[in-house]
């Protein structure tokens, strides 16, 4: 009886991670899904109300926030939106024109209230500085480069213009 | 050949750790009961060992630990297995069962206070000591009945909670309400979780660092049994006090540890908590590759 639980369990918990996550079962269909996903991550920049759109990052003049921000882009954020934000397997880059032409207070609610039916947590476990550390890396990123004909990660890649690229760990 | 059950447990969490070496730094709140409404990354696993040291008055003390294995499915549902044991000093040590646990996330964003329902299937034995929630008229002296004939007893039990969680200047305040029913002819009991914690600091430090005050939460939380359907309340019932600290390292690991202090003469009058976890990132990916094959 009891080995046919633990058996029982063991099951269910290699087919729940046999089966890829909502987010990577959408990416692995059609191209079309793929552009229909992104598009409505990138929408749910839109849905901000008002009141956070206006929100002022108050480390907007702060000399370390971007440096901070981005030691935390790579410990949270690296692994679904790639290691130089132009986009990964799970999440769509963020050096799109849609991140980067945001209200820093569209892009921290966002991050405050994730894209939960879609993948992406909620990070409001973050306090709320680091948060707008992360907002003030992202939107130092600029417009993303041209892709490179390697890997994404190759070392041939030039760093970013303003917020450069400390290598992972 | 003996080998002891305490070892195997934690050799599991162990070989899980070293055979997954891609992690990601966690930010994982210090709670050993009380649960805040953040769920797992979606597609991560982590790998979890707690152990609890508790006295026992009129008896031995003991030594109760488990094995979790967190997965996050979806971006609002996280699933758990648990592998529970004890040593029971001067008496034996036992593997005592395992539990099943799924916390959903309902709301698809952040509120002033964000519910979270949490469903548990246990399939335990009677000499089950790892305390991890106060529920019913469950008391110290329920932990005298020697291994052997504790063991004989087998409880199959569904747990569920309400958990309901804010975030505030930087704290997280918690506060869960459980209600458990042995799926023989017994009652529903009940009990409760609070909690309490913050980091040590709330911006990040510009540099990396292991010992930054960010890495560490600190917290208190207090847990307890309410009685059961017919005798509602608090008596004869136990209760327990534990400030907690966590110290979430760079390298994707964490500690935490937890002196827990018994409120009144039915419960255990310290317990000490320890634990440590893993988190290892895309966990069903690189599982899903095996199945799939390399394109």
């Amino acid at each position: 009886m009891k080995i046919r639980a633990v058996g029982l369990c063991l099951a269910t918990l290699l087919i729940c991670t046999c089966f890829p996550s909502a987010r990577e079962a959408q990416q692995t269909g059609s191209s079309t899904s793929k552009q229909k996903a992104k598009e409505s991550v990138y929408s749910e920049i839109g849905k901000a109300p008002e009141k956070a759109r206006a929100q002022h990052n108050p480390l907007e003049k702060d000399p370390d926030a971007v440096a901070a921000g981005q030691i935390l882009f790579e410990q949270r954020c690296a692994e679904c939106h790639g290691d130089r934000a132009e986009g990964g397997k799970k999440g769509p880059s963020l050096r799109a024109a849609e991140i980067q032409t945001a209200e820093p207070g569209a892009i921290f609610w966002v991050l405050t209230n994730g894209v939960v039916r879609k993948g992406m947590p909620v990070w409001s476990k973050l306090p709320e500085p680091q948060r707008w550390q992360l907002v003030s890396f992202i939107q130092s990123l600029g417009a993303a480069p041209p892709k490179p004909e390697t890997s994404p990660t190759s070392s041939a890649q030039p760093p970013a213009a303003k917020g450069a690229f400390l290598p992972r760990r | 050949m003996f080998i002891p059950k305490g070892l195997i447990l934690v050799s599991v969490f162990l070989l899980a750790t070293i055979c997954f070496p891609c992690t990601t730094s966690a930010q994982e709140n210090p709670y050993f009961v009380a649960y805040d409404h953040y769920l797992e990354e979606p597609g991560n696993l982590e790998i979890e060992y707690f152990s609890t040291f508790g006295t026992q008055r009129d008896g031995n003390d003991f030594h109760s630990f488990w094995t979790e294995f967190e997965y996050g499915v979806t971006a609002w549902w996280t699933t758990e297995l648990y592998l529970d044991g004890q040593t029971t000093f001067g008496d034996s040590t036992i593997f005592t069962g395992i539990r099943w646990e799924n916390r959903f996330r309902p709301l698809k964003r952040e509120h002033f206070i964000n519910p979270m329902l949490y469903v548990e299937y246990e399939h335990k034995s009677g000499a089950d000591k790892i305390l991890k929630e106060g529920e019913g008229h469950d008391v110290e002296a329920d932990f005298l009945t020697p291994n052997a004939r504790a063991r004989r007893d087998i409880i199959n039990e569904m747990e569920l909670k309400l958990i309901l969680s804010s975030t505030f200047k930087g704290w997280n305040f918690t506060e869960n309400t459980l209600a458990a029913k042995d799926l023989s002819n017994s009652p529903w009991e009940f009990g409760y979780a609070l909690g309490a914690s913050r980091p040590l600091a709330l911006k990040a430090s510009a540099k990396r660092c292991t010992l930054c005050p960010q890495n560490f939460v600190a917290g208190v939380e207090m847990y307890g049994g309410l009685g059961d359907r017919y005798h509602f309340g608090l008596r004869d019932t136990s209760h327990y006090l534990a400030p907690v600290l966590g110290w979430n390292l760079p390298s994707g690991w964490t500690l935490r540890i937890s002196p827990g202090f018994g409120l009144n003469d039915n419960s255990h009058q310290f317990l000490l908590r320890w634990g440590v976890s893993r988190e290892i990132s895309s966990f069903g990916s690189m599982v899903g590759r095996l199945f799939r094959g390399r394109p």
